[in-house]
């Protein structure tokens, strides 16, 4: 595993809030948009090909598995 | 229509075999004159394989088709004779510029390496490079050219096949030892033969208008995401020789082909474009539906197919002639030792072996930057506009702007004609590789490296050679030492293939390297020889 699965951000609910107030005024369209970018911006900084593809894997395989139920 | 040129039209001459009404059998006949069948035909030729290439029409390719030409075929061009004319008539660019709705995201320079005799890519009409390549075949004594000649149906044997040609002097029939099949993606050859044809239509249709105007914009080539002009969908600016402009409008799959096509629905489209004041003309306009296909395999029994009919592509990237004349070059030396007798049959098998691997190469990027241009989903427009959006403030995003990508040659890096390298080497000429271009002192004289390799198999050897030529059966190996039969004036040669004091290159006459060594070693050389035959 290259991907970093265990606990890595400092001040989680302070990132957390950052994440849920940049978007508390958009629509879902602007929202949907700007999570696009935030991908973009975060796969470019972490830039280990990898890593990305385990996170697509796995945030594929979890969200059509949630999706089911 | 067509205000700049003039379509030729070429004679048709009766044959001798059909007027004295005998079955003769050719080495190699090729189906088709596109610029597929003509560069295979020369190739053959200039290899020493009497061939005829059959087309059944008389002219050039009408209306508006390929436009770039890269690299590697420009090379493959340029051993023929032709790529000299083509740069001369063709146009250069360098910068390319991407738009994203109203503003510009960002401009790019193409940055080409230095020292290469072809430029990275060039500008062009097809019916000039097809005329081009007509002019050399005039010149070749074995290439046998004939208008009017239409393959009507294929009989296939061990050994040979029958073509049932026809003529305006009615029908008659020609054996051939190998038939190489260039008639396209509708190829009648691979129907014949019963060929599959496999792969993805883009649920997209494009506009494709060739205009001529004396409008000064830049000699570059200019990419529009949703413009103002052409909401939700994409546009190409491109220029070609004699102020002809190349503009594709992406129209979206529920455009109607032909009212799309009308003049009186197009020129206000390219008016919304350029504004109502720059003056221009149609040359030609036409709406195409894109596809990525390829058969399984680009052989079946006597027939071999290159070109737009093993394998099509969409034409983001200019893929599609390009990788078709990388074919030609596969094939030719291919075809001249197993007809020689001097490789076993096995050998053109590696033919589908490495072109196939090319094929998929291209495909997976042409269809890459359909899924860019054409985003199948809600989401992957979303994606795809964050993209475009990011780019124009964030320069490390740009990258990922996906409006077609340069053709570039594909390594046959897993190609069984290789051997396994041994050591440690730096630089890209891994065995499968096609030679980079290095520029050198010849008689005193600047000339080229690819210029000096091509003709047959050569051992390029940077040091003292104990021999001057190393051999496996009828085949030999030419060497040519760096510092004595070439000089390395710049040290590019040693640079771009990692040359120190005693390596050793094994190169195919497709200029592709086939093996390398830190030393000469006439054994082992010979024998990678052998293997690079198919043997
Ligand atoms: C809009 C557009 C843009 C393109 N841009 C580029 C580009 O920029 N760069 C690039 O590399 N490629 C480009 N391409 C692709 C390029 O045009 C083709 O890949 C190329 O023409 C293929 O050449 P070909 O010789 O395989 O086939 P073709 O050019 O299709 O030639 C086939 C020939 O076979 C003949 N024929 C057919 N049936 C028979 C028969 N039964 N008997 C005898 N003769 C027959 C036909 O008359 C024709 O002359 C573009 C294509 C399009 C449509």
């Amino acid at each position: 595993m290259k991907l970093n699965t265990t606990a890595n951000i400092p001040d989680r609910d302070g990132f957390y809030q950052d994440l849920i107030d940049s978007q508390r005024d958009m629509t879902d369209e602007e929202a949907s948009l700007m999570n696009c970018k935030l991908v973009i911006l975060l796969a470019n900084h972490i830039g280990d090909r990898e890593a990305l593809t385990e996170a697509i894997r796995l945030a594929a395989r979890t969200a059509r598995a949630a999706a089911r139920t | 229509m067509l205000k700049t040129y003039q379509y030729p039209e070429f004679g048709y001459v009766r044959s001798p075999e059909q007027a004295e009404g005998k079955q003769v059998r050719h080495p190699v006949v090729i189906i088709g004159a596109g610029p597929i069948g003509l560069a295979t035909g020369l190739e053959c030729a200039r290899r020493g394989i009497p061939c005829v290439i059959l087309d059944d029409n008389n002219t050039v390719s009408i209306g508006s088709r390929a436009v770039c030409y890269a690299k590697r075929p420009l090379e493959f061009l340029d051993r023929l004779g032709c790529a000299e004319r083509m740069i001369a008539k063709g146009i250069s660019w360098q910068v390319g510029k991407v738009f994203f709705r109203e503003k510009l995201s960002y401009q790019f320079d193409l940055l080409p390496e230095s020292d290469h005799k072809m430029p990275a890519m060039i500008n062009l009409q097809q019916y000039y490079l097809e005329e081009f390549l007509i002019d050399e075949i005039a010149r070749e004594p074995k290439a046998d050219l004939r208008w009017k000649h239409k393959l009507l149906s294929i009989r296939q044997n061990d050994d040979h096949a029958v073509l049932t040609i026809e003529t305006p002097d009615g029908v008659f029939t020609m054996e051939a030892t190998w038939v190489v099949a260039c008639d396209g993606a509708n190829s009648d050859t691979r129907k014949m033969v019963g060929g599959d044809f496999v792969g993805q239509f883009f649920q997209d249709r494009f506009l494709i208008a060739d205009v001529v105007m004396k409008a000064d914009f830049p000699t570059e080539r200019w990419f529009w995401f949703d413009p103002p002009f052409h909401p939700n969908q994409s546009v190409l600016l491109h220029k070609q020789s004699d102020d002809v402009w190349r503009i594709d409008f992406q129209l979206g799959w529920d455009a109607d082909p032909v009212e799309e096509k009308k003049p009186e629905k197009v020129i206000p489209r390219i008016k919304a474009m350029l504004g109502e004041n720059v003056p221009f003309e149609l040359e030609w306009v036409s709406v195409y539906q894109f596809a990525c296909r390829r058969m399984k395999d680009f052989r079946i029994g006597r027939v071999l197919f290159a070109g737009d009919s093993a394998h099509q592509v969409s034409p983001f990237g200019a893929r599609g002639a390009n990788t078709g004349f990388q074919d030609a070059d596969n094939l030719g030396w291919k075809l001249k030792l197993v007809l020689d007798g001097n490789a076993p049959e096995a050998l053109i098998d590696t033919y589908t072996e490495e072109r196939a691997f090319a094929a998929d190469d291209n495909l997976m990027n042409s269809t890459r930057s359909t899924d860019f241009i054409t985003p199948k989903s809600a989401m992957s427009k979303r994606f795809r506009n964050a993209v475009l959006e990011l780019a124009e403030h964030t320069p490390g995003i740009r990258p990922l702007v996906n409006s077609g990508r340069l053709s570039t040659p594909t390594p046959y890096v897993t190609s069984s004609l290789n051997t396994k390298d041994v050591g440690d080497w730096a630089g890209r000429m891994t065995p499968g590789t096609n030679c980079d271009d290095a520029p050198i002192t010849l008689g005193g004289k600047p000339a080229w490296l690819l210029n000096q390799l091509g003709d047959g198999f050569v051992v390029l050897t940077f040091g003292e050679a104990p021999a001057s030529e190393v051999k496996s059966g009828g085949v030999s190996a030419r060497v040519v030492t760096v510092g004595k039969d070439i000089e390395d004036t710049k040290g590019l040669v040693a640079a771009r293939y990692d040359g120190r004091p005693g390596t050793t290159y094994l190169i195919r006459p497709d200029q592709h390297v086939a093996a390398r060594w830190r030393s000469f070693d006439g054994k082992t050389i010979a024998a990678a020889l052998k293997k690079a035959c198919g043997q």
